[in-house]
């Protein structure tokens, strides 16, 4: 804090160096997120006491907007993971000015999936049976395995940044506990690695292994459907990027700067690279789904796997060549990735195709009719369904937004500011 | 992961000739105070409505007069290979009992609905509320099945307890439970066609006549390119009526 300078009331509790906006302006921020959590809760209480009838979903669409979204943020979620290994095993050391952030936003990711998995499920209060009568056949047993056990090393990777709160961390005990977290956090890191691969991948084997379902099935590699691995690799495509557009989201609404371009730049080449291998295999497994899985296997044809404007091939060329190809192109260009706004839109497009592609996965798979005399199916996800989805993000804004304000994460930010005090740019936030 | 292939030394199959079948619904009505579904309260949503066996209306798609219509009862195919029991999470359900019947453990299902996700037939059904049975209704309940709450899937079962029931006769009679007679055990929606268009029995046992009837010319199951293998066999002898049990590419097609 700067003398002479206006102090928040809880200034005491502000990461050291750090400037802050009033207490009373940071509660009025947090009044709207509170009320989305409410509606949230609220959507979360009918469904819990009612039960699933009170979704969208039907016998057709057993799986819908929920799966769909945890889907998709535990793919944007893979920041984490994936950042940790090449921030603790690669040894890629800028990375360290960003990994606070991903282990946050992976937390958020994880932590909200579940909470949506205990609603989605029709009887919560089994959900550990996946331990107790685990079918080790199944993709999804192995998907409740390592979504729990990452969950718990995403805990634990949280912890340390709690600890290193301005008042917690003058108590030695929680310090010295603190920095015996971080010396331990490559091994750490190399298990949410393995956990999260492994994870990442069953929940697209999940669909792969559907032989009765030929929208979604795939032949693979020993008892790995393709899936399996474009599942992996459009995660650790993505899942970089969603942790830079959150950075960049926090910089917009604070007016401060959190992570140096530099180290942006590093993690849009990596996801780049990553989604560059993934495109060409997804094009491959299209290609080869297309010739010879579909008609062999089901006696289908390409054309019948899309249906009018909604489950159209649109929603295909989008997904692999606007948001796929495209920020591959702007990625892997130096001179086009050091475009500001084309790399945002690059990141932006990369992300939206892979939540296209969780999403076509799940619901045009069971649109899509199998049967000769069934017609194709429609499914609009009702105001439940809505507002336990915003919950999830509500509760991830309120979280992060506690964790901007308390706690250290963004190494860079006080040199950062410092800079931009000088150039006259602003300075100060929420 | 590919699924498991199950084979028993008895097994239970259906022949339904849709021939015979004018769509009356009877064999649903059976099915359903048979085996303790609660009426849904409102049925116009047709995708929530719980129906262990549905009806299907195929028609040649042809206009007056060369237009045909035929009906098609569903119940669950009790695949050889099954594409549900593969993937649940927990072994709520699998076939692993003699007679080769697809088992649904309600106790134990979490209602994940990866099940339903990965059945072709639409066979399986979830509980999307708390069953309801009308004042005096409940008074119907049969003892025989157990009742199942809200959260749980749900599917035909092949009037399972019949099963165990001609077993115990068997048993009292000194007789090998796994030769039982044909007709000893029938399911409630083949005992309710008034056509008799459904038979039942153990494919494999010669006695039984839905073995010569599976073997007919105009025989097939739906959807056995897919590799399911199912124990539901369907009868026709209208070509057109056949063509729509599976899919096929226009090269494939030479008639019908």
């Amino acid at each position: 804090m700067l003398k002479g300078k206006f102090l928040p009331l809880d200034s005491e509790l502000l990461p050291e160096g750090s400037e802050r906006c009033s207490l009373s302006k940071f509660i009025l921020w947090l009044l709207p997120i509170g009320l989305l959590l409410l509606w949230g809760l609220y959507a979360a209480f009918k469904v819990l006491a009612n039960g699933l009838g009170v979704t969208g979903l039907d016998d057709y669409f057993g799986f819908g907007l929920w799966i769909t979204f945890d889907l998709a943020v535990i793919a944007l979620g893979a920041g984490a993971f994936f950042t940790g290994l090449l921030r603790y095993i690669l040894n890629i050391d800028p990375l360290k000015n960003i990994i606070n952030l991903a282990v946050i936003v992976g937390f958020i990711c994880y932590s909200g999936a579940m909470l949506i998995l205990v609603l989605d499920i029709g009887q919560p209060l089994r959900a550990w049976f996946g331990y107790w009568h685990a079918n080790v056949h199944s993709m999804l047993t192995e998907v409740i395995f390592c979504i729990t056990c990452y969950c718990a090393v995403l805990v634990i990777e949280y912890i340390p940044l709690i600890l290193e709160q301005r008042q917690l961390d003058r108590i030695p005990l929680i310090r010295h506990l603190a920095h015996n977290f971080h010396v331990f956090m490559p091994l750490f890191a190399g298990i949410g690695a393995f956990l999260s691969t492994f994870h990442q991948g069953s929940l697209g084997g999940m669909y792969g292994v559907m032989f009765g379902r030929p929208y979604a099935f795939r032949e693979g590699f020993f008892i790995w459907p393709w899936t399996f691995f474009l599942f992996v690799l459009s995660a650790v495509g993505s899942g970089p990027l969603f942790t830079v557009l959150i950075a960049s989201l926090m910089e917009k609404i604070t007016g401060r700067k959190l992570v140096s371009w530099e180290v942006k730049s590093i993690m849009g080449k990596i996801a780049g690279t990553m989604l560059s291998v993934y495109i060409v295999f997804k094009l491959l497994d299209t290609w080869w789904w297309m010739t010879d899985t579909l008609p062999s296997r089901a006696g289908l044809t390409f054309d019948q796997m899309f249906y009018g404007w909604i489950y159209g091939k649109w929603l295909m060329f989008l997904e692999i060549i606007i948001c796929g190809l495209l920020p591959c192109v702007i990625l892997l260009k130096k001179s086009l990735r050091e475009r500001v706004r084309l790399f945002y839109a690059a990141a932006l497009l990369d992300c939206l195709g892979i939540v296209i592609n969780r999403y076509v996965m799940t619901v045009q798979t069971l649109a899509q009719p199998v049967l000769p005399f069934d017609s194709w199916a429609t499914y609009v996800p009702n105001w439940v369904e809505w507002a336990a989805s915003i919950l999830v993000i509500a509760y991830g804004a309120f979280l992060l937004s506690l964790s901007y304000r308390y706690l250290p994460i963004f190494p860079q930010e006080a040199a950062l500011n410092r800079d931009c005090g000088s150039l006259g740019l602003p300075g100060r936030g929420s | 992961m590919s699924a498991e292939h199950k084979e028993f030394r008895i097994k239970w199959g259906m022949v339904i000739d849709l021939d015979k079948c004018t769509g009356c619904g009877a064999c649903m009505v059976a099915c359903q105070a048979e085996n303790n579904l609660a009426p849904t309260p409102d049925a116009s949503n047709k995708k929530k409505v719980m129906n262990w066996l549905v009806v299907y209306e195929l028609t040649n798609g042809k206009a007056f007069p060369a237009h045909e219509v035929a009906y098609l009862p569903r119940p669950c195919q009790q695949c050889g290979t099954q594409p549900c029991a593969s993937v649940c999470p927990v072994v709520a359900t699998e076939k692993n009992e003699e007679g080769g019947i697809v088992s649904q453990i309600y106790p134990r299902c979490i209602g994940c609905r990866y099940c339903m996700a990965a059945c072709p037939y639409h066979a399986r059904y979830f509980n999307w509320l708390d069953p309801v049975w009308p004042e005096g209704l409940d008074k119907v309940i049969s003892p025989d099945v157990s009742v199942r709450p809200r959260g749980v899937v749900e599917k035909c079962s092949f009037c399972h307890h019949r099963f165990m029931k001609a077993k115990d006769k068997a048993r009292v009679e000194k007789r090998d439970i796994f030769e039982l007679e044909d007709g000893e055990y029938v399911t409630a929606c083949a005992e309710a066609c008034p056509n008799g268009a459904i038979a039942f029995g153990d494919l494999l046992n010669p006695g039984h006549k839905v073995s010569a009837l599976a073997e007919s010319p105009h025989a097939f199951r739906l959807l056995a390119r897919l590799g399911t293998d199912p124990q539901v066999y369907y009868l026709s002898r209208r070509d057109w009526v056949r063509a729509q049990g599976d899919n096929r590419l226009a090269e494939e097609i030479t008639r019908g």
